[in-house]
């Protein structure tokens, strides 16, 4: 591993040859943050379309596209490499490493991510448009019915889902070798857990969706017919392998975030989390519910009646721990001193906003009820409460909570204040209109609409606009933090963190735990 | 402080929901139960669903909010150190799992109600087209009451030039037309991609799968119009593919399946007539406007399609014009229409086309010429 | 796994690149003939057995006259005619029956043609054996020809008892450009 005892190198070449692990997870949090510009960019032209009735701005056809390359972007651009982005950065820290196990690995898996997403973006610029097909590409819109740049999508997929094969073989490899002595797994902070529990996750079935984007261009250029009735396939095993895929998929990004702020809630509760080890017991079982649910996303493809009451049975079930850990939050916080910072707060709102997400994906798992909520805004509504107020909010709480650590400078408090509470406001102007207009018969992905569903509509894209101005307000306030913020040198930026990775300098030093530490008795959690 | 600030945004929040939930009364909030017994059963499970769901939420939040009030540390509190609870935890693990279970008992009752077979008196094929349904009935005689049913809202509407009407978008040309109180089967399939088939009132959605078939039932105890929307994305026009099921007493559906069957009778006997130019001119402008302005625009000035105003397949070879509209173009947005429209009416677009828009062929073509030239 | 390499990293990341590629082939070799089987077991998209029934039926159980459908559709831009000769029967479990569909090319091309069987309620499917159906196989038709194509199918005595219709589906693919693809990279 050669010699660590110099600093980084100088220039573009530290950031294109480094195997530090805190540089590479800076570069994730970075691309991430761009990609959720640009994601964020192409909702705010879906939300302007559908700020009233009528075509305004985008033909029906751009409209597809964008709410293709907003899903495709958020899930596999701007959350999954964000929380990867943290585990690069945490992990050695947290379990007294020096370094990830596999840092040239490490390297290649961020570095092939740009051009994927280049290429993604490029689609957009060819012939027949980039891909309109929805993030889902249910086959044969996908296949036979795709425009030309579906090739290119499909390559990146392949690219990206590479990387993140490569990045959870390093994470497992990590935490499964590099701990201190006496960082025993049941000693290890939750963030260490919910990664390791979604690094298999990830190894599990990205090879699955590169296995129907395979077979999808097998379809397409060389004549055979998985998807297509025709030559004796069938477009509903598309459904199939996308979801078997696609449902593990929803707890890999919301894993990592039950991570954090499984940190940030006790130590701004100033007191231990409640009830570690269900935590863990917890998190294996949704990992493991994930892997039989798959089909509740098709109840309306005419599955056989006992199908349809074995996945709603499951994915019922998938209530109960995810109950046992919005318990335990709770009780961590009963009778804690709490105080209210930035990272508390975007915390607080995970926990209230996530658990609405919760409640209406109970109510989507009651298959009769599905057929009245699939497909429409209802559902729309539903995963933003999940993937924003869950992923987006606890990631960005996970940044106000280490940017102390990480760039020896301390935020603007007050701005991230305004930050937290004009999110907050926003995003639920912007998608709890979405569950009354999805109830009230509006299907997803519409670039047009009925008078009646008008008002809320424009409440809806007014809240779009506030949240995402929002995250300019984010961008700002980091930047200032690292190039002006208030310096900061305490091991301990809260009074109330626990961990290895405030026992540490502050700002991390370049190279940490290069003798690995001494863990004390006591559980470090 | 922090507090204040959460009532405060709490306050502003409402405040600004207020008029516009009070402004408009057609700002439905909640699904709605139908006229259909199983529509009333699915909506009482979502209630329930619904109301469980909020007692939870209200106890869990409420428990939150007291900690947030009274357990500050601005306020001096100490932290407890407790941080597990066997009995506590195994509680609010199996507390849930009879929840669960009591959901779960009226949802397999109403999923099985959803699934039964019973006998229907009317079965009827829908197809889903991009961007149109056909619906085809399955009477014991089949006497061709089968007919596509698009949307009706001018483009006009749509691209802000016209007020819109009340049913904006959810308007179609013909709509799907069943007789109360009856058992109707739907048979759901597609010709092309994946769509779905949904009228919310009804609580009828399935998807609609290119070489299968579907199932779904529906008995509606009032009459009335009800509207639905195609629910799986299906393309550039997903959007634009409205479902209009017209609920008729059984004399007015009798009525009208006489009617239709009559119609369809006249239009075989007029593809063996000969038409005159403003015959067909006059039905060519309507079918036009229903199944091409979409694409190739109200003046024939083009959009997604190619203009047709000037264009060398209207202005040239009869044979050619006739092809593109019946076979369609491979790989373009232009479909064949040869199986979606009579033969009349095929004759009357093509005819309209050839001298609509400033074109001036003076052609005719007649229903027999499109016969001729669908069979090579 | 055998142990393959002394550094216990490597040995994680190999085990772990073994998982990942056997998920990949998971998806080729368990996903994709499990789904097939289960769609023949479960009826699955009313999808009934690629095979002619062999077993022969002995007892007619007359106090049961269930309706068949038929339905004859093209899909996409398929030109063919293509239509049953009865729309409707009424047969008894355990009977055999058949019917014959009428197809024709109205191009002057050569034309392939696969008919693909649906039936609903998909759990009929099980129950609806065909002794011989085109759909069998693969249907050549000349330019400007028409067929005669025939279907033979009993319906088995244990069907369940709340099913007294069946709808029998073919949507007729155009196969054409598939044949011609598959022989030349022959």
């Amino acid at each position: 591993m050669g010699d660590h005892h110099h600093g980084p190198a100088k220039g573009l070449t530290r950031w294109l040859f480094t195997t530090n692990h805190k540089d590479i997870g800076t570069m994730y949090l970075w691309f991430s943050f761009a990609m959720f510009i640009l994601g964020g960019s192409f909702a705010m032209i879906i939300r302007a379309e559908l700020f009233q009735p009528g075509l305004q701005l985008v033909e029906p056809a751009f409209f597809n596209q964008m709410t293709t390359l907003h899903g495709l972007i958020m899930v596999f651009g701007a959350i999954m490499p964000s929380f990867v982005g943290l585990a690069n950065w945490m992990i050695p820290m947290m379990i007294g490493a020096p370094d990830m196990a596999l840092p040239r690995m490490n390297n290649w898996s961020f570095w092939i991510l740009p051009p994927a997403f280049l290429m993604l973006a490029s689609t957009l610029f060819m012939e027949g448009g980039a891909p309109a097909f929805g993030w889902t590409f249910y086959a044969p819109l996908s296949t036979t019915y795709a425009p030309p740049s579906v090739t290119f999508f499909i390559f990146a997929i392949h690219v990206l889902g590479v990387s993140s094969i490569m990045g959870s073989i390093n994470i497992i490899a990590t935490v499964m070798n590099m701990r201190a002595p006496g960082m025993t797994y049941m000693k290890m902070p939750l963030f260490v857990w919910t990664w390791l529990i979604t690094a298999f996750l990830l190894v599990a079935v990205m090879p699955v969706l590169a296995g129907a984007v395979t077979m999808m261009l097998m379809d397409i250029h060389f004549g055979t017919s998985f998807f297509s009735a025709a030559g004796g396939g069938d477009p509903v095993l598309f459904q199939h392998v996308f979801w078997f895929f696609g449902h593990p998929e929803v707890y890999i990004i919301i894993l990592p975030a039950f991570g954090v702020v499984s940190q940030i809630i006790p130590t701004f509760s100033r007191k231990p989390l409640f009830g570690y080890a269900s935590m863990v017991y917890a998190t294996a079982a949704i990992a493991f519910l994930s892997f039989v649910v798959w089909a509740h996303h098709m109840y309306t493809v005419g599955m056989p009646v006992a199908g349809e009451l074995f996945f709603m049975y499951a994915t019922m079930l998938i209530a109960v721990p995810t109950g046992v850990k919005v318990f335990n939050w709770v009780t961590t916080m009963w009778r804690g001193a709490l105080s209210f910072e930035t990272p508390m707060m975007f915390s607080l709102g995970f926990l209230i906003l996530f658990t609405i997400g919760g409640f209406t994906g109970l109510m989507l798992s009651i298959a009769p009820a599905d057929f009245q909520y699939h497909d429409t805004y209802f559902v729309v509504a539903h995963f933003h409460y999940v993937m924003v107020a869950g992923a987006v909010f606890s990631m960005t709480g996970a940044v106000y909570y280490w940017l102390p650590k990480w760039c020896g400078r301390m935020y603007n408090e007050s701005m991230g204040q305004v930050h937290f509470w004009v999110s907050f406001i926003g995003f639920n102007i912007t998608f709890f209109p979405q569950h009354f207009v999805g109830l009230a018969g509006m299907p997803r992905r519409i670039p047009d609409y009925a008078l009646q569903f008008a008002d809320f509509n424009m409440m809806s894209s007014i809240g779009a606009f506030i949240y995402g101005a929002s995250q300019i307000l984010f961008l700002y306030n980091v930047i200032a933090t690292i190039v002006a913020g208030e310096k900061v040198s305490d091991e301990k930026t809260w009074d109330g963190a626990e961990g290895l990775e405030w026992t540490l300098p502050t700002p991390a030093p370049y190279h940490t735990f290069e003798v690995p530490p001494m863990i004390e008795a006591e559980p470090a959690h | 402080m922090s507090l204040k600030k959460f009532m405060l945004a709490a306050v502003s929040l409402v405040a600004l929901a207020l008029p516009l939930l009070a402004g408009a009364a057609t700002n439905q909030l909640n699904m709605s139960a139908g006229p259909t017994d199983i529509g009333a059963e699915i909506y009482g499970l979502h209630m329930l669903i619904l109301i469980i769901c909020v007692v939870i939420g209200v106890a869990v939040f409420g428990v939150m909010l007291y900690s947030i009030i009274y357990h500050r540390k601005s306020r001096g509190y100490k932290p407890s150190t407790f941080h597990e609870s066997t009995k506590v935890e195994i509680a609010w693990t199996i507390v849930p799992f009879f929840i669960l279970i009591a959901m779960a008992v009226p949802a397999t009752s109403t999923l099985l109600e959803v699934y039964n077979n019973d006998e229907a008196e009317i079965d009827i094929l829908v197809t889903g087209y991009q961007w149109k349904w056909k619906y085809e009935y399955l009477d014991e005689n089949r006497e061709n009451i089968s007919y596509f049913s698009s949307l009706a809202t001018p483009q006009s509407e749509i691209n802000n030039t016209q007020q819109k009407n009340p049913n904006y978008l959810l308007e179609v040309d013909e709509p799907l037309v069943i007789p109360v109180d009856t058992k109707v089967r739907f048979l759901v399939t597609a010709n092309d991609v994946i769509h779905s088939w949904w009228v919310p009132e009804l609580a009828v959605k399935r998807d609609a799968i290119p070489g299968f078939i579907n199932e779904a039932w529906t008995k509606v105890n009032k009459e009335g119009l009800y509207r639905g929307q195609c629910t799986e994305l299906c393309g550039s026009y997903h959007g634009f593919m409205p479902i209009v099921v017209h609920v008729v007493s059984r004399d007015e559906y009798d009525a009208w399946g006489a009617a239709k069957r009559a119609d369809a009778d006249a239009q075989a006997a007029m593809s063996t007539q000969e038409l005159g130019l403003n015959e067909l001119m006059a039905k060519g402008e309507s079918v036009y406007n229903g199944q091409c302005l979409a694409c190739h625009g109200a003046n024939g000035e083009g959009g997604v399609g190619n203009a047709i105003a000037g264009s060398a397949v209207a202005l040239g070879d009869v044979s050619r014009h006739l092809d593109v509209g019946i076979r369609g173009v491979a790989g373009t947005a232009m479909q064949a229409f040869g199986g979606q429209l009579s033969d009349v009416d095929m004759a009357a677009v093509l005819t309209y086309q050839r001298n609509a828009f400033g074109n001036n062929t003076g052609d005719i073509i007649q229903p027999a010429d499109v016969v001729k030239h669908k069979q090579g | 796994m055998m142990r393959i390499n002394a550094n216990p990293t490597m040995d994680t990341a190999i085990k772990l690149l073994a998982v990942a590629v056997a998920m990949f082939a998971f998806v080729f070799v368990v996903m994709v003939p499990l789904y097939n089987v289960l769609c023949d077991v479960l009826g699955i998209n009313g999808k009934t057995d690629g095979t002619a029934y062999t077993a022969v039926s002995t007892v007619v159980d007359e106090s049961r006259t269930i309706t068949v459908q038929f339905i004859a559709q093209n899909n996409d831009e398929m030109p063919w005619r293509f239509k049953p000769q009865v729309t409707m029967m009424k047969v008894h479990p355990g009977a055999a029956n058949d019917t014959t569909f009428f197809a024709a090319n109205p191009t002057s091309d050569d034309m392939v043609a696969q008919a693909i069987p649906s039936i609903s309620p998909a759990r009929a499917a099980e129950y609806f054996h065909k002794t011989e159906c085109f759909c069998f196989n693969q249907q050549p038709l000349d330019g400007n020809a028409d067929t005669a194509m025939p279907l033979q199918f009993i319906i088995d005595q244990d069907l369940p008892k709340d099913i007294q219709t069946i709808t029998l589906s073919y949507t007729l693919f155009d196969v054409t450009e598939m044949v011609r693809d598959a022989v030349a990279s022959r």
